[in-house]
């Protein structure tokens, strides 16, 4: 096993001279100094013997292996003697993982160019299943901006499973990394439609075009809507009889709403039921021009249209409506209308 | 109402904000088999499945009743889904109480459920099709200005949201489903939430949860072969009213105002306070107590927060609304109504737990979805009709 504690215990064999290297960032940089590299030629040969070699042989094949004790544990990585009191080892190797556990783990928000992963990762110790220890490697939680802090889903106890290499050589960077398990996939969901007004809102529309407010009145039960529908809902029954009423209404009730909404010029926004005069149903509309906390149920307004070459068939042509300054009309006046 | 009806299982999951540890066929098979063990059944034993959920923007999947079948032991037999809104989980159970009633089945298995964290709520609530600029924000958005009307109109001082924002999750507390469990709630807790939507506040409105509900319910005799004790459907009934139309009345809709009525003659109730022992009533915000007590002829017309503010409807009262925290502190919309449903059952059955009201042989289960323009609502008894 490398043991150069500030390098790259998972990096190719190529990469592992790389600790020796002095980072381009650390101020042992500044004026005045020099970098002196030492790099040993080709990195240092090692004999692993046969315990971890039978380990590192396996790894090459894309599987992990442990060796037994004495005493019945098993080692993962392997040593060639039991740390607990020194005895030789078994000689029977056991099949472990792939999957594990992480025991504890340490979070790297900004990896440094020797790490195993240049997007943030945690190194954790992970207890592959069916081993008595647990194993020093990386473990990948997905795309994770620079400098973030662990997601919540880093845990201890994570189960986590080998990213092998395409191409193994034996070390035990052959796993790139450990992931955890899939416990969720996206699901991309799209529809589109194509929405035709129908014949009674694009005559409203055609009259919002012009700067007016159409609407239906039914015959039955006399009550003028605004939009229209071209239907009385109350008495079901086709609405034909064009009227036009005011862009100027009253306030019935109304929302402060705190959450934004992109139609919204700011927060907190007026949402409000507006009465318009001549109507005989309010409807929801946006109330700006006064401060939120100022309007009231009763409050008269008045349309704020856009310049009137912005106009075109739609309700954007209203930005919202404004307090026209007229005295609140009585409550008795509009509590039907709630 | 034909043929008497019994629930005879009831299946609950834990209410979590993400059920991250099920897919959404594990999520409904957990409630479903909750409830056929409950009355010691299997799939084998399901004559049809009924299922409600929202809306099928909220989890992106067309038509799950097709899919969640299978998972619903339901191979070569009716399955039906039901949309009602946010009604929809009490909608379901009268439908599944309807195939029992007719003669249809013996056996129903009804299912309900909602995984909101798979998408978001709010988003899917709020569609903005092109043509209205109608700037309602999330169901907060819609209900807040009838709150406000409520509030101007009975003259009910503002403290009264706050009430029912506590009780439900001092309820809550004694439920061990429940998604919100607030130790220590108090008013002052609530009072230092922020206004979402103006007159509601954070702690004043629903959770967003994951969770599903079943009940198995059953005829006469299959009810005799259960091992543990039916609830009897005393009445059931639905209704519902356009959303817009001149002269609503939208703090105390019509709609809802019917089908009490219709409710209490099929059940022979002509003083719900009194004759209800208690009541689980779908309140999303802490202001809709107040509101459906009135609608629900509970008390006069302006009157409801004075019994809130009485405390009637504590646990402790002369008729506990909620007892088990109620769509305060769960809300998995689709279940949601099912839960209150399901938990007036309970009561009756003597086997609401920690929340048990004592002696409970009556109960209301309601549900109200869409603009307050779809309601559902049931009546459970200990005895049989």
């Amino acid at each position: 096993m490398p043991s150069d504690g500030a390098g790259d215990p998972v990096g190719q064999a190529t990469q592992a001279t790389q600790a020796t290297k002095v980072d381009p960032a650390d101020p042992v940089n500044s004026v005045g100094q020099v970098n002196h590299v030492l790099e040993f030629p080709g990195g240092y040969t090692r004999s692993v013997g046969p315990v971890i070699g039978r380990f590192l042989t396996e790894l090459r094949d894309a599987r992990l292996v442990g060796v037994r004790t004495a005493g019945g544990r098993v080692l993962v990585p392997p040593t060639e003697y039991d740390p607990a009191d020194g005895a030789p080892v078994t000689g029977e190797y056991v099949e472990v993982g792939p999957a594990g556990t992480v025991e504890t783990w340490s979070w790297v928000p900004r990896p440094r160019p020797g790490h195993p992963l240049t997007r943030p990762f945690a190194w954790a110790l992970i207890r592959l299943d069916g081993a008595d220890t647990a194993l020093l490697h990386a473990v990948d939680l997905g795309e994770i901006d620079p400098g973030c802090a662990p997601p919540p889903t880093l845990t201890t106890g994570l189960r986590v499973r080998p990213k092998w290499r395409a191409e193994r050589i034996g070390g035990i960077g052959d796993i790139e990394c450990f992931r955890p398990d899939v416990t969720m996939i996206t699901d991309p969901g799209r529809a589109e439609y194509r929405l035709r007004p129908g014949r009674a809102l694009g005559r409203f529309l055609d009259g919002i075009a012009e700067g007016r407010f159409l609407g239906h009145r039914c015959h039955v039960c006399g009550k003028v809507y605004v939009p229209m529908k071209g239907m009385c809902p109350a008495d079901g029954v086709p609405t034909t009889e064009e009227v036009e009423v005011a862009d100027t209404g009253t306030i019935t009730t109304y929302a402060v709403n705190n959450i934004p909404d992109p139609r919204a010029p700011e927060v907190p926004f007026v949402s409000a039921y507006i009465l318009l005069d001549g109507a005989d149903i309010a409807m929801v509309a946006l109330v700006a021009g006064i401060p939120a906390d100022q309007v009231r149920m009763g409050m008269r307004v008045k349309a704020v249209w856009r310049p009137r070459e912005e106009w075109g068939p739609t309700m954007q042509n209203i930005r919202w409506f404004a307090p026209t300054g007229e005295p609140d009309v009585p409550f008795d006046a509009i509590r039907d209308y709630l | 109402m034909g043929n008497p009806c019994a629930v005879i299982g009831v299946g609950q999951t834990r209410y979590r904000t993400k059920r991250l540890d099920v897919s959404i066929a594990g999520l409904v098979r957990e409630a479903a088999l909750r409830a056929l063990e409950d009355a010691g059944l299997t799939f084998a034993d399901i004559d049809a499945v009924v299922m409600g959920k929202a809306p099928d923007l909220f989890e992106g999947v067309m038509m799950p009743e097709a899919y969640l079948a299978d998972a619903l032991g339901a191979r070569g037999k009716p399955v039906m889904r039901v949309h009602t809104a946010g009604s929809v989980g009490g909608s379901t159970g009268i439908v599944a109480a309807g195939l029992i009633n007719g003669g249809v089945h013996d056996r129903v298995l009804v299912v309900a459920w909602e995984k909101q964290s798979e998408s978001n709520a709010t988003w899917a609530l709020t569609t903005h099709p092109p043509y209205n600029a109608s700037l309602v924000v999330g169901a907060g958005g819609y209900f807040a200005p009838h709150i406000r009307a409520y509030i101007r109109r009975s003259g009910a001082p503002d403290h009264i949201g706050t009430l029912v924002a506590v009780k439900d999750r001092r309820n809550a507390l004694k439920n061990p489903y429940a998604h919100l469990r607030i130790p220590g709630i108090s008013r002052e807790m609530v009072e230092a939430t922020p206004m979402l939507w103006e007159p509601i506040r954070y702690l004043e409105t629903c959770p967003s949860s994951d969770g599903a509900c079943a009940m198995v319910l059953a005829s006469e005799s299959a009810a005799r072969r259960a091992p543990r004790p039916p609830a009897w459907v005393h009445g059931a009934a639905m209704r519902s009213e356009p959303i817009f139309f001149a002269g609503r009345d939208t703090v105390n809709p019509r709609a809802g105002r019917d089908c009490a009525a219709d409710l209490y003659r099929q059940a022979g109730i002509t003083e719900p306070r009194d004759q209800l022992d208690c009541a689980e009533v779908y309140v999303p915000f802490s202001w809709y107590e107040p509101m459906w007590l009135e609608n629900l002829g509970f008390c006069g017309e302006g009157a409801g927060w004075k019994l809130t503010e009485a405390g009637a409807t504590a646990l402790a009262g002369d008729i506990p609304w909620n007892p088990s925290g109620g769509v305060l502190s769960s809300n998995p919309i689709g279940a949601s109504g099912l839960i209150r449903f399901a938990e007036a059952a309970l009561q009756v059955r003597g086997l609401a737990g920690e929340h048990q009201i004592d002696g409970a042989r009556l109960a209301l289960g309601h549900a109200y979805g869409g603009g307050a323009q779809f309601f559902a609502m049931w009546i459970v008894g200990s005895a049989k009709p």
